[in-house]
């Protein structure tokens, strides 16, 4: 096939080529709307107003961000709910995953989709189900407690302090089975003689457990922890659908990525919306330097 | 030792029990998809399919163009799953196999940006969509999506593993231009991740809220998952309506992932495992 000389292209200029429409984008969709971000947090500006009338103010959307007590209660929220639900994650998923792995042979396919299927379905329509399995009066949830345990309905979305543990059990029946996943794929890399030779040595399965699997999935629970550090703290959605987009009663289930949205699409402050995804994002970092220091061997 | 007695039917209880607990709401969903507003809600709750379902999508698409947002979602995800595979397919095939400048820098930023928190875009993306004229066009969900850093990451590791670079030599040498080789080479090589990469993209993009939350603002622009949202109400909220809604919206993610959910798996955790 004869091509015309344009396409004709040599194997050194190729790879260029090849990676342009990716870059371009990335560089026009990623990494543009990042930097432009960071000017923002400078700027004082309100989208009515047109581009021009942007004004530069130094640190004042910092400062406006570190002293406005609804951003530290979207903070103390998102901290609370990423250890509610990230947490009992790990803590569930690893037993799971290493029962799974010795005692589940012809199964384990079906069992695994069962826990991991949430994963994959849309948050909306999980929210807006749990929204009516949660709700005061006839809900399941309420309906089951009661047949169960009796006493009064729980006011799960309508009462602040029942609104996070309600998300922390959604955000957690959605991402177990993600990590009942990495388990696993880690407990299959643990060569099966150290338990033999562990069983010759008269170990039981919990000692097994303790002295073996636990050191050799080490970097899978790092893995799997740091994820569920920068997910946790960019809970939006299911608190979003939860409580109508507008944080709940007292503002109980607003997380940070609630409020910068609330920031700049409901009050117009898009300055102030950009610091604070800035000032979130140092969090997560911190958040995350930590967590790799946590599971550094020590010295 | 008493553990070693205790834990056989245990464990299979606990994860039995356990993925009973994973399964029941979306048995709740679609059960509630099939009753009135009025039945959810009575006591004893539904607890098998009833004869509303139809009666739920009159009032879904009274009350709103529901078969429009659906095309929406459907158009969207596939225009996004196919301009994904293939700037994820060239692109992982030059990290792959081309020795290039600063191809290693190149590749550990753009993975890095795999660990942004997606709140960070949130606002800009609302500005240059805006500047652009983009906001209500579908265009402004699956363009900026193509530019996909896990499809990038799947498709070099697959090429690493499973396009020999003798074969792509050999076929330089016997003439073949570079846009021939990856077209009838390296495509053809690449189709079983093309598949995972294609369901793992589609499903993202279906499920996608704060995309379509920040750039749609029309209700008849609105992708499935934001039209159910705008749904719910504080006062009168069509309860079976929006489980009729929520249940569509599920049903075509379960029957892909009862098809491929080994494929789905390995693809969706494949940079935990590498």
């Amino acid at each position: 096939m004869k091509l015309p000389a344009l396409l004709r292209l040599s194997p050194r200029l190729t790879p260029y080529v090849l990676l342009s429409p990716f870059v371009i984008l990335f560089c026009v969709f990623g990494m543009f709307p990042l930097a432009f971000s960071l000017y923002l947090a400078f700027q004082s500006w309100e989208p009515t107003s047109g581009l021009s009338a942007m004004q530069f103010v130094a640190l004042d959307n910092f400062a406006f961000a570190l002293q406005d007590e609804w951003f530290w209660k979207s903070l103390k929220n998102t901290g609370w709910l990423a250890v509610a639900s990230g947490v009992p994650q790990h803590l569930v998923a690893l037993p799971l995953a290493a029962f799974i792995h010795t005692r589940f042979k012809r199964l384990r396919n079906g069992v695994v989709g069962a826990y991991f299927l949430p994963y994959i379905t849309s948050t909306v329509a999980i929210a807006i189900l749990f929204s009516s399995l949660f709700s005061k009066d006839f809900g399941l949830v309420n309906q089951g407690l009661l047949a169960l345990f009796g006493g009064p309905p729980i006011d799960w979305l309508g009462a602040p302090e029942n609104i996070k543990p309600a998300i922390a059990m959604i955000v957690f029946w959605r991402y177990v089975g993600f990590n009942v996943v990495l388990y696993l794929a880690a407990l299959q890399t643990i060569p099966q003689d150290l338990y033999e030779a562990a069983t010759m040595d008269g170990a039981g399965r919990l000692q097994q457990f303790f002295f073996i699997t636990l050191p050799s999935i080490k970097p899978m629970i790092f893995f799997g922890v740091t994820l569920s550090v920068i997910g946790g703290l960019q809970i939006f959605e299911e608190p979003f659908i939860l409580t109508g987009g507008r944080g709940g009663s007292d503002q109980a289930g607003m997380t940070t990525a609630i409020y910068l949205y609330r920031m700049a699409f409901d009050f117009n402050d898009f300055g102030a919306a950009s610091a604070m995804s800035w000032l979130l994002f140092l969090v997560v970092v911190v958040l995350t330097w930590l967590t790799n220091l946590a599971f550094k061997p020590r010295p | 030792m008493k553990t070693d007695k205790l834990a056989p039917w245990a464990a299979h209880a606990f994860v039995g029990v356990g993925s009973l607990i994973m399964l029941a709401p979306f048995y709740f969903m679609f059960v509630f998809a099939t009753h009135s507003r009025t039945e959810i809600f009575s006591l004893p709750p539904p607890l098998f399919f009833g004869d509303d379902f139809f009666n739920n999508l009159k009032i879904l698409t009274t009350r709103i163009p529901f078969w429009r947002n659906l095309g929406w979602s459907l158009y969207v995800a596939l225009a996004n799953t196919a301009l994904t595979l293939l700037f994820c397919s060239m692109g992982g095939y030059a990290f792959g196999l081309f020795e290039f400048r600063y191809k290693n820098a190149l590749f550990a930023f753009v993975m890095a940006t795999l660990l942004l928190p997606s709140f960070m875009n949130m606002i800009p993306t609302f500005m240059i969509m805006d500047a652009l004229g983009w906001i209500d066009q579908p265009r402004a969900l699956y363009i900026p999506g193509a530019a996909s850093a896990f499809g990038i990451f799947l498709m070099r590791q697959f090429v690493g593993s499973s396009v020999p670079k003798e074969l792509i030599e050999a076929a330089r040498m016997d003439g073949c231009s570079e846009i021939g080789i990856y077209l009838r080479i390296v495509l053809p090589l690449l189709k079983p991740a093309l598949g995972t990469l294609g369901l793992i993209t589609f499903i993202a993009s279906w499920n996608n809220f704060i995309g379509p939350l920040i750039v749609m603002r029309s209700p008849e622009m609105f992708t499935l998952p934001l039209a159910l949202r705008s749904l719910q109400s504080p006062v009168d909220t069509e309860w079976g309506a929006l489980m009729a809604g929520a249940a569509i919206a599920t049903l075509p993610l379960v029957i892909l992932f009862m098809l491929s959910s080994r494929q789905l798996i390995s693809g969706l955790t494949a940079g935990a495992v590498k």
